[in-house]
């Protein structure tokens, strides 16, 4: 399976992914460290995939949604934002309405 | 190392911008509030994906992190009249 195929299944397969740098208790880069905030301060269940443990899935999640930046949060498949949209959806509690449709 | 000036052009050189500060000086984290016509009637991922397509391969390259606010000239009106 190619890497896009494996990303399309990770993204199906679970209602909430988060690819981020490290993991969310040792998050490796701010941008992911708020982004795992965020999902925690909003009280879901979510997939956290390191993309620094996985080469393919790093360069290979930036073509997937044509989004150059880790966090990519994806919600039913699809792709809602990088860390400044999760930001301003969850201050606007657009994200929780949208997190809460997943659970 | 990359300034916030030198980053404010690469964008302004490929985007129409009505607005647009970036702040930032240790070379590769950058923030940027940017307002522009060529935001309205996009959802915010299709306006951020404006700024990394102006940007292209200096996203990858040059720029570590980048935070960005986009606005419409609409929208930049109202929030700046609320404050």
């Amino acid at each position: 399976m190619d890497v896009q195929a494996v990303i399309r299944e990770q993204v199906t397969a679970n209602p909430i992914v988060l690819y981020m740098k490290g993991t969310p208790k040792f998050p490796q880069c701010g941008f992911s460290n708020l982004a795992s905030q965020i999902l925690k301060a909003c009280d879901v269940d979510y997939l956290a995939v390191d993309v620094l443990a996985d080469q393919a899935i790093r360069e290979g999640i930036k073509v997937y949604a044509n989004w150059p930046t880790i966090p990519q949060l994806y919600v039913k498949g699809e792709f809602v934002g990088g860390s400044d949209i999760m930001r301003a959806m969850y201050e606007s509690g657009e994200l929780q309405t949208l997190l809460d449709t997943a659970k | 190392m990359l300034s916030a000036q030198q980053l404010e052009s690469y964008i302004t050189q490929n985007l129409a911008c009505d607005y647009i500060k970036v702040l930032g000086d240790d070379g590769t984290h950058f923030e940027a509030v940017i307002v522009s016509h060529a935001f309205i009637g996009k959802t915010m991922v299709q306006q951020h994906q404006l700024v990394y397509a102006a940007l292209g391969d200096r996203m990858r390259a040059e720029i570590h992190a980048l935070s960005m606010r986009t606005y419409t000239p609409e929208t930049w009106k109202k929030l700046n009249n609320k404050n």
